[in-house]
């Protein structure tokens, strides 16, 4: 069997609309997150198999997964701390019951 | 043609990947949830090291595996009782979400088949790239070098440092 490029697009789909799916229906800001990451990380497996497959010479999608994965690191730490820091206000992390950030 | 082996190899990683992903955005308790993206990530690092870009696997298990997933779970324990189920999807939420899937899907899938003709290439030989190539193109200045990200990231995360220290610290 010759596996082409789409075959490694198929599951970076699925799990980008998994993402898309766990965004809107999950109400823990933790589990949002997650999803989020699911999403993000899709991406950066469409990035590396473009890159592999179609401009195997050079490395842009190469470089794009590298910082888009530091970008998500950057972004997941902060978004925890904050998290963290609105669960020691209001004792919860429901996004329907987090109508306001500061006592 | 591919050998026997890679083919195998594909399909366990294609479906972890799948199976994973459904079961992350699925489960009712959230450290399982981190846990099944755990096993994705994996996968991914898996399908990165099978593409031959073996400096990016490893990045993708440091980074994500080890950095990300363990935010996640201190995150959780601090956060939740970890035995706790969540409560069940009103059924009018689920059909929300699943409307927003399928759409993704549906739009994703029309921009592959309008595109079709690239999308059943071969995978072509590539020599891997090699340390001395990857930090020349991090450091570089020239075409196809990328030394101006490389310096927004470095400020970015230590902005990110400070930014999550102020707000995470007791008063």
């Amino acid at each position: 069997m010759d596996i082409t490029l789409i075959w490694y697009l198929v599951p970076s789909l699925v799990m980008f609309c998994c993402g898309v799916y766990g965004f809107l229906t999950r109400r823990n800001m933790i589990a949002m997150l997650i999803s989020l990451e699911l999403m993000l990380n899709a991406v950066d497996i469409n990035f590396v198999v473009f890159n592999r497959f179609l401009f195997p010479s050079s490395m842009e999608g190469w470089m794009f997964t590298l910082f888009g994965i530091a970008i998500a690191a950057a972004e997941t730490a902060l978004a925890i701390a904050i998290i963290i820091n609105l669960f020691r206000v209001s004792k919860n992390i429901d996004v329907r019951d987090t109508t306001k950030m500061k006592n | 043609m591919e050998s026997v082996g890679s083919t195998i190899g594909y399909w366990i990683i294609a479906l972890a990947i799948v199976i994973f992903s459904v079961l992350t955005v699925t489960t009712r308790k959230i450290l399982r949830a981190a846990t099944y993206l755990l096993f994705v990530l994996f996968a991914t690092a898996a399908l990165y090291f099978k593409l031959d870009y073996e400096f990016l696997g490893s990045v993708q298990i440091a980074v994500y595996a080890g950095g990300i997933v363990v935010l996640f779970v201190f995150a959780i324990l601090l956060t939740t009782h970890p035995g706790d189920n969540s409560e069940r999807l009103a059924s009018r939420k689920r059909v929300l979400g699943l409307v927003g899937g399928i759409a993704a899907a549906g739009a994703c899938a029309w921009a592959l088949c309008t595109r079709c003709t690239d999308m059943f290439t071969s995978l072509p030989a590539m020599s891997n790239p090699t340390m001395h190539r990857i930090g020349e193109a991090m450091l570089g200045t020239g075409y196809e070098q990328y030394l101006l990200p490389f310096e927004a990231v470095s400020v970015l995360l230590l902005a990110c440092i400070i930014g999550g220290v102020v707000i995470a610290r007791k008063r």
